[in-house]
């Protein structure tokens, strides 16, 4: 799957819809220049929405976990949306499951945001 | 019936095309050799993670120096050895990434990602003086497999906290 990320506003929440490999090169690059232009535009209510994305690396989780601070460092939340199981999986045994705020409903999801 | 010895070594370039590079050789390899799904994308992402080390920690991210990729399979296990050129390391300095502390950190989980994914582990010195690490994941079906020959790797044990 070609890798994308694209923003659509649903109320005062900003949903990144991505898409392919969030790994080493590239897809953490995205990741990290989607939420930087995010945070510059004062948008700290980040919802992302990784149901297209299949695969995440170590550099990818770590990536995440930068958006994560980068956001809360902004007073803002980040949120995830749609894991897929591979996803969901490494989560889970790297214990940032429970870190993130994750979702699967994306109306439940952007009604959770402060 | 016994499956044939079989190895293949390459030299890397470090750069990041080269994380890539390898996991699609050893995923062909894993998958002639009878792996399944789910097993591949566990090899392939831990030699992701090994050659991510070796670009980064290992080389420093340095063209001039190179990643060495081996891969071995016997009757028995499918191993895979990723050698860099830099300083080296011990694994019990290698943080906790579970440890609290840790949690939030941006990097660090590559070495926990290989633990828990592969079937055995380790780092030792290489001949170039950088680091070696070599991992191994039992054949489907060889004596040592599991009996469905799937592990979760949530029942894997984390890794320990040296030090």
């Amino acid at each position: 799957m070609a890798l994308y990320a694209t923003y659509r506003d649903v109320g005062e929440v900003t949903v990144v819809d991505m898409g392919g490999r969030i790994t080493l090169g590239d897809g953490s690059a995205l990741l990290r220049k989607t939420v930087r232009q995010l945070l510059d535009d004062n948008r700290t209510r980040i919802l992302i929405n990784l149901a297209d994305v299949d695969y995440i690396d170590s550099s990818g989780i770590g990536e995440l976990v930068h958006a994560f601070t980068s956001v809360h460092n902004r007073q803002g939340e980040l949120k995830l949306l749609h894991l897929t199981k591979k996803v969901k999986d490494l989560l889970q045994i790297t214990k940032l499951y429970t870190v993130f705020d994750v979702h699967t409903d994306e109306t439940v999801a952007v009604k959770s945001f402060r | 019936m016994a499956q044939e010895q079989k190895h293949l070594e390459v030299v890397l370039d470090t750069q990041v095309e080269s994380v890539n590079l390898a996991e699609e050789m050893c995923l062909r390899v894993a998958e002639a050799a009878g792996f399944d799904e789910e097993m591949c994308y566990r090899i392939g992402m831990s030699v992701r993670e090994g050659v991510i080390n070796a670009f980064h920690y290992g080389n420093q991210e340095r063209p001039d120096k190179k990643i060495h990729l081996a891969m071995d399979i016997d009757d028995e296990k499918f191993t895979i050895r990723v050698m860099d050129e830099g300083k080296g390391f011990k694994l019990k300095d290698v943080p906790d990434p579970l440890a609290e502390e840790n949690i939030l950190s941006t990097s660090g989980r590559g070495i926990f990602l290989m633990r828990a994914f592969m079937d055995e582990f380790d780092v030792v010195s290489g001949r170039t003086g950088g680091a070696e690490i070599i991992m191994s994941k039992w054949l489907p079906g060889s004596a040592h497999a599991p009996e469905n020959g799937q592990s979760s790797p949530s029942s894997q044990e984390s890794p320990r906290k040296d030090g």
